[in-house]
């Protein structure tokens, strides 16, 4: 009797302090996290503008509108090709980076020290810096070419090299994030696998393929989905080093997004910008997952 | 290196080519490895440079002579000293009381049980999923009518928790062995105690690792404070310098100066707690 009494209280005690505990967290977010994301929704089927207090329903008259937007058309192209250059590249040099660096001594070590140290840095603050070396009249790069004897050229400002200048920025900035989560499901694959493949013939290409690749995949999976998500969100770099610019070359969804949430005050319309930013997400996510499936032999 | 450092089974592929492409490799890796720290290099040297001297001879790495000027005048030319206090108190504001609520929420997941918990689990689940930019306009909607633009709170206060925080953290306390926590019951502690004094050092690891994710990630953020703040008073590093990085006025040394500085205390974290960087981002993914 004694026994079930207290246990009856401390559930009921337990009920309320479980209540107490999640409060503060459960309030944040729906306050700042779910109710936001319902507005967002009811702001981009109205003609929704900041600082006004009457807000016309619209229906799906944004959504439209965005499909005869050529700018935003851009936006979404300049977005996709800098996703699927960026990924791939990204995944490959990382995936080459960990393998090289696999077997632990005090250099391999520190080589990844080196080349994860651009991840924990502010993209904004480094985006700076880039600005700098890639700036034809004070930057070093321009001077060394002309030095060389070679026309230094303003990448940042030729509407064909601003996209690919940013790439490679993005490049630098990222390739260590998959280097190691790549190098964690590595040390993770049993030499006896290794050891099994060469007895069966396989030479280095052979156990690559046969051995590495299929350990990694779910590794591989989680690197590609993460980075997928990261460049299609892509703004800092932009908004520091471009702008946009030049000709909207530069221009991706985030950017336009805050340009007509900002700038325009065209809440409901940049709204509608960020739904489809969410679609592309989800949409690439399950192509990503199918992809990463359907090779699943075993 | 001696052949014999190689597992066995790798020794009978070494041909006479294989010298020059495994020199050829270490080639290449040292030459990638020089293109990544080279803007960080760039940076810091260039700092210490003359204005002058950045002007004529842009294609110099090393300074003529170390001027420490650059590090004296960003106190002056820019409100430096603000845009610093500023991201202390952001980034360790929001780290602070996001880590104390994850715990506390995580701690109520795993272990207590009260109606609608699965409810908010998903809930907390289906956040992780939406994009930040989806929130970011009402968002900013919202901290306008509280009048919290241009201040800490609110740049603060919807960072205060995070769903990944929650969520890494519950998986955390899942695995600690019920005896702990039944025989402090029976002692007549309360939840309260539990969790202050069983969970949380248990937790220490777990707790350290969410801690430096978070504050590196409030600490690099761009948008937010971008949308959050207009006024030079409330900028924070990232945004502070980007904005004044594109204003002549400001000096090429000063603006490195300011990058060095703004870089410094993540870097001497990251000397001593690389363990921690790598497993935050690594579990999570994000930037």
């Amino acid at each position: 009797m004694a026994i079930s009494a207290t246990a009856g209280r401390w559930r009921r005690g337990n009920s309320r302090a479980g209540l107490m505990f999640l409060l503060p967290s459960l309030l944040i977010i729906l306050v700042f996290v779910v109710y936001p994301i319902v507005q967002s929704l009811w702001m981009s089927l109205n003609d929704w503008s900041m600082f006004q207090v009457v807000h016309r329903f619209l229906g799906l008259a944004n959504y439209v509108e965005l499909l005869h937007d050529r700018r935003f058309w851009n936006a979404l192209a300049n977005t996709v090709v800098f996703t699927v250059v960026t990924v791939p590249v990204q995944i490959a040099i990382g995936l080459l980076l960990a393998i090289r660096l696999m077997r632990s001594s005090w250099w391999t070590v520190f080589l990844r020290s080196v080349f994860f140290f651009p991840v924990i840095s502010s993209f904004a603050t480094m985006a700076i810096v880039w600005r700098f070396l890639l700036s034809a009249d004070v930057g070093p790069t321009a001077a060394w070419m002309r030095s060389l004897g070679i026309a230094p050229i303003d990448a940042l400002h030729t509407p064909n090299l601003a996209l690919p200048a940013i790439i490679l920025v993005s490049l630098w900035k990222n390739v260590g994030f998959t280097m190691v989560i790549l190098l964690a499901a590595l040390q993770d694959v049993p030499e006896s696998l290794n050891e099994a493949a060469v007895l069966d013939g396989a030479g280095a290409w052979g156990r690559f393929i046969h051995v590495t690749l299929p350990s990694l995949r779910q590794a591989l999976l989680f690197a590609s989905v993460i980075a997928v998500i990261v460049s299609l969100q892509v703004f800092d770099q932009v908004y520091v080093m471009t702008r946009g610019g030049p000709l909207f070359r530069t221009e991706t969804l985030v950017t336009y997004m805050y340009e007509q949430g900002f700038a325009e005050y065209r809440s409901g319309y940049a709204a509608a910008i960020a739904w489809v930013l969410f679609i592309l997400i989800m949409l690439l996510s399950v192509l990503q997952l199918r992809i990463f499936r359907y090779r699943d032999v075993d | 290196m001696s052949t014999d450092a190689l597992p066995p089974y790798l020794r009978a592929e070494r041909g006479p080519l294989h010298g020059i492409l495994r020199a050829l490799g270490w080639i290449l890796l040292l030459v990638f490895a020089a293109f990544m720290v080279f803007p960080f290099v760039w940076m810091v040297l260039t700092s210490l440079k003359t204005q002058q001297e950045i002007f004529a001879a842009p294609g110099n790495l090393l300074p003529g002579a170390l001027d420490f000027d650059a590090y004296v005048r960003i106190w002056s030319e820019l409100p430096f000293a603000r845009l610093f206090l500023n991201s202390i108190v952001f980034a360790g504001g929001a780290t602070a009381l996001s880590v104390f609520f994850d715990s506390l929420a995580a701690y109520a997941l795993a272990r207590l049980d009260f109606p609608g918990k699965t409810l908010a689990f998903y809930l907390v689940l289906a956040t992780l999923m939406v994009p930040y930019q989806i929130t970011l306009i009402p968002l900013f909607q919202t901290v306008f009518d509280l009048h919290w633009l241009n201040t800490y709170q609110g740049l603060i206060v919807p960072r205060a928790t995070s769903a990944f925080g929650i969520f890494m953290l519950r998986q955390f306390f899942v695995t600690v062995p019920r005896e702990l926590d039944a025989a402090a019951r029976l002692d007549g502690a309360g939840e309260f105690r539990i969790y202050w004094s069983i969970m949380l050092p248990l937790a220490r690891p777990a707790l350290a690792t969410l801690g430096v994710f978070l504050f590196m990630n409030n600490w690099n953020d761009f948008l937010w404070p971008l949308v959050i703040t207009s006024s030079t008073e409330m900028r924070t590093l990232p945004a502070g310098l980007a904005l004044f990085s594109g204003q002549f006025v400001i000096e090429h040394a000063v603006l490195m100066a300011g990058a060095t500085l703004s870089l410094l205390p993540l870097a001497i974290a990251f000397l001593f707690a690389q363990r921690y960087f790598v497993q935050g981002i690594a579990t999570t993914g994000i930037k």
